[in-house]
């Protein structure tokens, strides 16, 4: 079944550790991380380029970080410097930036949703379960995300 | 135009209650009970503020440095928060800000002048809170407190501490 959706998604904390990591469950769950972990560098390559960058649009998504061969890693960075980095399928051509940039943003509101819930601590692993209302927790995005094509 | 007025007397309830709560095991307070009270209201606006500049940062830019983050906090953070802007930033460039407020809308209440002087602090612990979350979560570790000299003006002091 090939649908578009993102075959992980991590949120990773200012102080590089995660707070929420999902993947599809078929697939190999360690092999994220680790993927996970390496694009970390390309992400703090990518922040602090854009420092010095002259231009003043500062985004926060950060786009692709790097291509593997079965897997494209995008990356976004919150002004909280929380990174999101999501996974998606090399064979997904048809997903588009605008696609990646409209999950981030899903991923960002629901972020946001969970920092304001007042049994979340900030700084700990994001605990909150999917609610049946297609509530606000992160675990939905993977679901929800982006067009689930039939 | 009454839900504006909503948090304000919910603030004063919560700054009452918890001097209340301090004082019931003994008649009186000390400095003590005093410096608790001040640091569990400075706790509660910490994590407020942590949770209100993830909103409210959602959709801005990334910041350039800290005199960038500082105008972000006088301007649009105070407008969102307190309802105003802070009429006057100053800085010594080394970490130190100074951001006036002359008319707090938390203390507008309590007095025009001199009276209830020295219940003010009580007032601004929430608020200095909510500052140093924001800050935290920006990246900035700092240190907030907040003097008045005639109400209801005051300034807030940040002092932004440097990792050595």
């Amino acid at each position: 079944m090939n649908t578009n959706m993102a075959v992980c998604i991590a949120v990773i904390a200012k102080e590089n550790y995660p707070l929420y990591i999902r993947s599809v469950p078929t697939q190999n769950e360690l092999k994220f991380h680790y993927t996970v972990h390496t694009s970390l560098d390309v992400v703090e390559e990518k922040i602090s380029a854009v420092g010095k960058a002259l231009g003043d649009q500062r985004e926060l998504y950060l786009g692709l970080l790097y291509p593997t061969e079965d897997y494209k890693v995008y990356g976004y960075v919150t002004n909280s410097k929380v990174k999101f980095v999501i996974v998606v399928d090399s064979s997904n051509t048809s997903l588009r930036d605008n696609e990646i940039r409209s999950m981030f943003r899903k991923l960002h509101n629901s972020f946001t949703d969970v920092m304001c819930n007042p049994f979340h601590n900030p700084g700990d692993t994001i605990q909150s379960k999917p609610s049946a209302a297609g509530g606000s927790a992160v675990h939905s995005t993977l679901r929800l995300t982006p067009l689930m094509v039939a | 135009m009454a839900d504006e007025t909503l948090f304000e007397f919910l603030h004063m309830e919560i700054v009452s209650h918890v001097y209340k709560e301090q004082q019931s095991s003994k008649g009186t307070m000390d400095n003590k009970d005093r410096a608790v009270c001040v640091s569990v209201l400075e706790g509660m606006g910490f994590r407020v503020g942590q949770g209100l500049i993830e909103r409210l940062t959602r959709d801005s830019p990334s910041f350039k440095d800290e005199l960038d983050i500082m105008k972000f906090i006088c301007k649009d953070f105070w407008t969102k928060v307190f309802r105003r802007q802070v009429d006057n930033l100053r800085t010594n460039h080394q970490g130190t800000y100074v951001l006036q407020d002359n008319k707090f809308n938390l203390l507008t209440q309590l007095s025009n002048g001199k009276q209830y002087f020295d219940q003010a602090p009580k007032y601004l612990a929430f608020s200095c809170g909510v500052v140093r979350g924001a800050l935290s979560n920006l990246g900035l570790e700092s240190v907030v407190t907040a003097e008045v000299s005639v109400m209801p003006s005051c300034k807030f002091q940040v002092v932004i501490q440097k990792l050595s």
